[in-house]
């Protein structure tokens, strides 16, 4: 028996979900950066749902989901990079102490 | 021809500007003194050579069988805007661009070399002299143009480069408000020159002032009857490039800025107020001439500015108070003397007596005799300022014993001016009353009279200076004659002016280039002379000593006097126009509308934006999560929206 295509879709959005309410409800930057991983593995796997169910003969989801693994990753260092440096210059990595930047 | 003389007498001047303009200012005043004499002196020369080589050479390009013809030593495209709007650069020979080029350079390098003596102590003496090269460098440009737009290009450089001279003493209020007003009221009467040439251009397809002159029928038939405002295209289109002439020669009524341009440096006046920028207006004309022939509106539209111009001008100078006042008027006068002359010329035989282009011939002979006499009488009365230290007559008086040159010189002056044989201006003006009355008895009646009133004012001033009575002031200043810079300039103009009557003028210079045998018209020549006598006895009667003569005839009718003085109100009349119409109707509901409609709707967008965006710039906390809050339920309602609108 196959699995339809809602068996794969409602992990996805299931992570997605959980990827926006951490990115919310956490103050740690860390944690929001996790958050943050987390929806975009989400969105990763809906580009490969789609190749499988919609182009099964093509393979430029599995590719494209390839890139943005590679992507995210040069980000999560770079976010990682940032969160480094707050913490050296404010000894803190609470998102709420962050907010200098505003009107 | 070969170019190269013609394209150095253009690159000649203008090069002395630039190195003048941009070097100037590290260079001596000697340095830069006796470059700009020398380069004026070379241009001048080479000049001559254009100019002699176009009259006597004999060659085919310049005359065949005694014709004189129009020759383009070069005419090259400069700006291609359209297939059919091309505008020429050129440099046209012709015999009145020759005489214009040798009167030119000569006034101009003795007042380069007048000026040496004259602006000496002057600051900024080395801007002066480039300033004086840019201004010889447009006349020059201007009367050699090819076409018409060329032309009117100069014809601002001139406009600008007079603005300049003008306002050369530039920490006098006086001098910097008479370069505006010269500015703008020739400005004002350039936007008519355009809008001539544009009307005249769009019917006839050329600028060319060769295929425009050559065939004034087509031009006639080319604009195919049109009409405006019941006077055809063609007679709008001559008035209004005759309007431009009327500003930069100061016709009536746009007269107004030459007696004010009088701020400016005595050589500078002598160079451009009185011998060639203001007949830049007579020069136009004669240059349209044959197409002015076949518009008879137009023509007598010149007659009758001329004319009243001529005879409110000399009724003026006889009440001025300022040397150089009375001299600026009897330009003006002298001026529209030769714009009649151009008006009542008539392309076609009167009676079969007189040959048609007298009055042509006869215009141009006294725009070049009254271009020498003019400058040696303002060159004298520099002399005469640089003695005395006041442009007014009440410091002068008795002075022929202390400055003998510049007395005899001057005398000369106003002996040619008046229209005494044997000097040079007899001989063109008997030309022009002859043309006058060729035409009709009253043109010739009203401009003897004018004539009459000339030699009077003329002599009124040459006795109230060098006679009437010694002033009290000599005595702690000796007035002396001017150093040789500035009198050699005086006798030779002096020479000139006692000579150039009897140049074979008709011979030379006529309208199409078939020369015409001048012959002393006697009736004509009995008639003004006579006249001329008289007014100058009168003068000698009024002012030659001290006597209460001139006080009694000033009160026999103060308000006339008190008017002429004033100029007939006419600065007066315009400030009112200017003031309280222009600026007081006018502009004040046009600004009114400006800063309540234009300015607050301006002002009202702003208002909206700031209020809107203060009003929610709280969103903007500083809180990243905050944000995604709103991102999210942004990306919610969007997802919403396509929902509903898919379903």
């Amino acid at each position: 028996m196959d699995l339809s295509i809602l068996w794969y879709l409602v992990p996805s959005v299931i992570m997605f979900v959980c990827g926006v309410y951490g990115f919310i409800t956490r103050k740690n930057m860390v944690a929001i950066l996790i958050s943050l991983e987390l929806m975009l593995n989400s969105a990763d796997l809906n580009f490969v749902i789609f190749n499988r169910f919609l182009f099964p003969g093509s393979m430029e989801g599995m590719v494209f989901t390839l890139f943005a693994i590679a992507i995210a990753a040069a980000e999560t260092a770079l976010a990682i990079a940032i969160i480094i440096n707050i913490y050296r210059s404010i000894g803190s990595t609470e998102v709420t102490e962050t907010n200098k930047l505003k009107h | 021809m070969d170019i190269t003389l013609p394209i150095l007498i253009l690159a000649l001047p203008i090069a002395m500007f630039l190195i003048l303009g941009i070097g100037g200012v590290k260079m001596s005043r000697k340095v830069a003194g006796v470059l700009g004499i020398l380069g004026m002196g070379t241009t001048a020369t080479l000049a001559y050579i254009v100019a002699f080589t176009y009259f006597f050479s004999g060659n085919p390009d310049f005359i065949i069988d005694g014709v004189r013809l129009q020759y383009q030593v070069f005419d090259v495209t400069w700006l291609a805007f359209t297939q059919k709007l091309i505008v020429n650069i050129g440099f046209l020979l012709d015999p009145i661009s020759a005489m214009m080029l040798v009167v030119i350079t000569t006034i101009s390098f003795l007042v380069h070399l007048y000026s040496w003596g004259y602006m000496e102590h002057e600051p900024g003496f080395q801007r002066y002299y480039a300033f004086l090269s840019l201004f010889s460098f447009s006349m020059l440009g201007l009367v050699v143009a090819t076409n018409i737009f060329q032309m009117y290009i100069f014809w601002e450089l001139v406009g600008v480069s007079s603005y300049l001279l003008i306002g050369f003493f530039y920490k006098l209020p006086s001098a910097v408000s008479a370069s505006k007003k010269a500015f703008i009221v020739t400005r004002f009467a350039d936007l008519g020159f355009l809008i001539g040439i544009l009307i005249l251009s769009y019917y006839t397809d050329t600028f060319n002032f060769i295929n425009l002159t050559s065939n004034p029928e087509a031009v006639l038939t080319s604009t195919g009857g049109a009409t405006f405002m019941g006077a055809s295209v063609l007679t709008w289109a001559m008035v209004l490039i005759f309007t431009g002439g009327m500003g930069k020669s100061a016709m009536m009524p746009l007269h107004i800025w030459l007696p004010d341009a009088m701020e400016g440096p005595t050589p500078v006046s002598a160079l451009i107020h009185a011998a060639t920028m203001v007949v830049a207006g007579v020069y136009l004309v004669a240059r349209m001439f044959p197409v002015y022939c076949v518009v008879d509106a137009a023509m007598t539209f010149i007659c009758v500015v001329g004319a009243i111009t001529a005879f409110y001008a000399a009724v003026v100078a006889c009440a001025q108070i300022d040397i150089k006042r009375v001299l600026a008027f009897s330009t003006i006068s002298q001026i529209a003397f030769m714009m009649v002359s151009l008006g009542v010329a008539y392309d076609r035989p009167i009676e079969g007596v007189h040959y048609a282009g007298l009055g042509y011939m006869a215009g141009m002979f006294h725009l070049f005799t009254h271009a020498m006499f003019k400058a040696l009488l303002f060159l004298g009365a520099g002399a005469l300022i640089h003695a005395v230290h006041s442009n007014n007559y009440t410091a002068m008086g008795g002075l022929r014993k202390y400055m003998p040159i510049t007395h005899w010189t001057f005398l000369i002056g106003c002996l040619a001016i008046a229209g005494i044989w044997p000097f040079s201006g007899f001989f063109s003006k008997d030309e022009m009353l002859a043309a006058m009355f060729a035409r009709h008895w009253f043109w010739g009646a009203w401009m003897t009279m004018v004539a009459g009133l000339t030699a009077f004012y003329m002599f009124r001033l040459y006795y109230l200076i060098f006679w009437w009575e010694e002033n009290p002031h000599y005595k702690e200043h000796k007035p002396h004659d001017a150093p040789w810079q500035m009198s050699l300039p005086l006798i030779f103009l002096a020479l000139v002016s006692c000579v150039a009557g009897f140049i074979p003028f008709g011979e030379l210079v006529t309208w199409d280039g078939v020369p015409y045998h001048i012959h002393i018209e006697l009736p004509v020549a009995a008639t003004s002379l006579s006249v001329a006598v008289i007014a100058i006895l009168l003068a000698t009667k009024m002012y030659r000593v001290k006597n209460d003569l001139p006080t009694k005839v000033k009160n026999f009718w103060p308000t006339l006097w008190e008017a002429a003085h004033r100029r007939f109100y006419w600065d007066e009349i315009y400030q009112f126009v200017v003031h309280k119409i222009i600026f007081g109707i006018i502009c004040r509901s046009i600004a009114w509308f400006d800063r309540h409609v234009i300015d607050a709707t301006m002002d009202g967008m702003a208002k909206v934006t700031n209020v809107a965006s203060n009003s929610i710039k709280g969103m903007q906390s500083g809180n990243v999560q905050a944000y995604v809050i709103w991102f999210f339920l942004g990306a919610v309602a969007l997802a919403g929206i396509t929902w509903l609108c898919l379903v």
